[in-house]
């Protein structure tokens, strides 16, 4: 069974110390939750884990499969197993769904095999089909320029639907809600739900509650001022849900002083 | 009363003594008669006053020859094709469709024609410029010297007065040609000039496509081509003509290029230029009857010390007349390229609607682009509208790419095929597509 682990984590960006010793665990079969509130580094964590050029890790590891993927490029880490579900997808003007998908897989297959003809059109066509369908997706969508005019909601699904295709095994999901209406946020979190199993370990990092009222995480982490600074069960969520986050700050002014 | 003196500061380029020029001579001139023979005089004497372009022309401005051995090149003689490599076999192939109605290879002295005998039974002509010289030199008449003058420039005139190769295809009257013509000029040789006339007449309501290829192989010292294409389409008539240059890297290149359509007649012009040391073309559009449309999509792609220069020009003379241009480019290495276009609209030329852009994708620091649009509009109520972008590639969709496990080099081709696919969107033609799309691959590495 893989395993994500994150130690000591530190992270610059821009010269800024943003992650200031992240330990983290996810297995796969497990589902986290980050939440915290803005500008505490989440999202500098899925990008550092991703393997942005602008992140830079100053100290610490992160382990997967036995390698410190560090010291990896980003399309080493995706074809390892790791995914990450940008909160901003990138427009590919120019490139459609279908295309890019197809590239994709067939970037694997070369990974593992470089004489590799890639992927059969009639298999990739019934694969996406099938995809498409299940996260109730108009067939035409795959004929589009990937993100490029996207609603909110079509830019969140084309995300799962990337996650489905290239079935990693540890996910991080970068505000997946953010800009979705109840509707949209349903039908995500229905795909998401539809993929999560024994061999898939999911990371959900948020902002609100909401989402995990759809996503159902067994651990729930606080980050504050790049770093987790409470981990708990799901109960933790509702209770931030409750009393925000400032009783955790008291908290952290208590230990710093004491 | 006194004459003043006056300070003419000549715009034009000045004859320093001693100035290089072609080491051509009048008895270059190939042996013709009638019409043909003052028209080619009529060109000499033309390349004989002019001097060789410099950067205090406008339209030279920023393409420099001052590195051009004019004085290095030699016209190919008769059978020289015999001493040169010989044309790559998928340059045979037809790029439009499963087979061609036509095919004409010009080589550096001499040429193979082909002509599927139903289209010459209906009165189709496509055959070299000798060859119609010889047969057809009412056909030539009707069309030589009519849309590219020779005083144009100095290139404009020594095509005009050498020219030993080149194509003459007439379509008559409302004949439609379903199967593609294509030409191949293949220009092997260092040293060499090879030097091109194209000749089209599509008569009122005849219909045709046509692909005209010029190709070499890269030869460790200079050579040079010069060409003029001259194009009627007439009443009715509508052309689809396919243009690819990829001449081998060592080959200066120029070329005048007009196509002038007549009332409700339609083009759909397609460029596509990944070879050549250096190239300046002239392209202009001149939509001069009521109701006649122009497309033209332009694709190149240059790297290495590559300099490619494109001018072009949508003429609207007629009213309701419609041109639509798109150029699209990306520059690797030291590579330059230049789009400098104009949208003319005289007077008179009511309810003409012309539209223009350039879009550049510069992928070396050391590359550059430069993009120039124009519009000068003589007439009212007409609609134009241009762009011209220059960007480099952008971080994040590569990041986005490799975060799925593209490697680095397969993200940024698959950012620039997309950058490209809006021109591949615009030719109808899966063999052309897939041309540009290994030129791609090819040129990403």
């Amino acid at each position: 069974m893989s395993e994500l682990v994150i130690k000591n984590l530190h992270v610059n960006v821009a010269d800024k110390e943003i992650l200031q010793g992240v330990h983290l665990t996810v297995k796969q079969g497990e589902i986290h939750a980050i939440m915290g509130p803005n500008g505490t580094g989440k999202t500098t964590l899925a990008y550092t884990l991703m393997g942005h050029p602008g992140y830079v890790a100053t100290k610490g590891e992160v382990l997967f499969k036995g390698q410190n993927i560090l010291e990896l490029e980003a399309d080493e880490r995706s074809r390892l197993g790791l995914f990450l579900a940008f909160q901003y997808p990138v427009a590919i003007p120019g490139v459609t769904v279908a295309n890019f998908l197809r590239t994709a897989l067939n970037a694997r297959r070369r990974a593992v095999n470089k004489e590799d003809k890639g992927i059969p059109v009639p298999e990739f066509r019934k694969m996406l089909k099938e995809q498409m369908d299940l996260l109730k997706m108009d067939q035409a969508f795959a004929g589009r320029y990937l993100n490029d005019g996207f609603s909110g909601g079509e830019k969140k699904r084309a995300e799962i639907l990337q996650m489905a295709t290239l079935k990693p095994e540890i996910a991080i999901l970068d505000e997946t809600d953010s800009g979705l209406d109840i509707d949209a946020l349903r039908v995500v979190s229905e795909g998401v739900n539809a993929l999560t199993g024994p061999n898939l370990g999911v990371l959900v990092i948020t902002h609100y509650q909401r989402l995990l009222n759809y996503i159902k995480p067994q651990f729930v982490h606080v980050m504050m001022n790049g770093r987790i600074v409470e981990s708990g069960g799901p109960d933790l969520a509702l209770s931030l849900e409750e009393h925000g986050y400032d009783w955790l700050r008291e908290k952290e002014k208590t230990e710093e002083t004491a | 009363m006194q004459e003043k003196r006056k300070v003419v500061i000549s715009k034009s380029p000045r004859v320093e003594s001693g100035a290089k020029d072609f080491a051509f001579t009048q008895a270059d001139i190939p042996a013709s008669s009638g019409f043909i023979a003052s028209y080619r005089a009529r060109a000499w004497d033309a390349f004989k006053k002019q001097t060789l372009p410099d950067t205090t022309l406008e339209a030279w401005r920023r393409t420099d020859l001052r590195a051009l051995p004019v004085d290095s090149f030699k016209l190919p003689t008769d059978g020289a094709y015999k001493d040169f490599p010989s044309m790559p076999e998928e340059l045979f192939k037809p790029l439009v469709a499963d087979q061609h109605g036509g095919q004409i290879v010009l080589f550096p002295g001499g040429s193979k024609i082909d002509l599927d005998a139903s289209l010459a039974k209906q009165g189709v002509i496509f055959t070299d410029f000798k060859t119609a010289q010889e047969k057809h030199p009412e056909i030539i008449e009707k069309i030589l010297g009519q849309t590219v003058n020779v005083e144009e420039g100095k290139f404009a005139a020594l095509a005009g007065a050498l020219s030993q190769t080149g194509v003459i295809l007439y379509v008559p009257k409302n004949t439609h040609i379903e199967q593609p013509l294509h030409s191949i000029l293949w220009g092997p040789g260092a040293n060499l000039a090879h030097i091109s006339h194209l000749l089209i007449l599509l008569d009122e309501g005849a219909n045709a496509t046509y692909v005209h290829e010029s190709a070499s192989p890269t030869e460790s010292s200079d050579a040079f081509h010069a060409g003029i294409v001259e194009i009627k389409v007439m009443q009715g008539a509508s052309l689809k003509f396919v243009e690819l240059q990829s001449w081998g890297k060592h080959v200066w290149n120029f070329s005048h290029e007009r196509i002038r359509v007549e009332r409700g007649g339609s083009l759909d012009w397609i460029f596509g230029a990944i070879g050549s040391k250096l190239t300046k073309n002239f392209s202009e559009l001149d939509l001069a009857g009521e109701g006649a449309t122009g497309r033209m999509s332009g694709f190149y792609f240059t790297d290495g010390t590559q300099h490619l220069d494109h001018d072009t020009q949508q003429n609207h003379l007629a009213p309701h007349t419609t041109s639509d241009l798109l150029f699209k480019g990306a520059l690797k290495g030291k590579s330059r390229s230049v789009w400098q276009g104009m949208i003319y609209v005289a007077k008179g030329a009511e309810k003409t609607d012309g539209y223009q852009a350039n879009r550049n994708i510069v992928l070396d620091e050391g590359a550059r682009a430069d993009s120039i649009p124009g519009l000068e509009i003589l007439a009212d109520d007409v609609r134009c509208t241009h762009g011209a972008t220059v960007g480099r590639l952008e971080e994040e969709p590569i990041f986005y790419l490799k975060s799925r496990g593209i490697p680095q080099k397969d993200a940024e081709r698959v950012v620039v095929e997309g950058f490209f696919d809006p021109i591949m969107q615009r030719i109808p033609f899966e063999g052309v597509r897939e041309r540009f799309h290994q030129a791609i691959l090819q040129k990403m590495g």
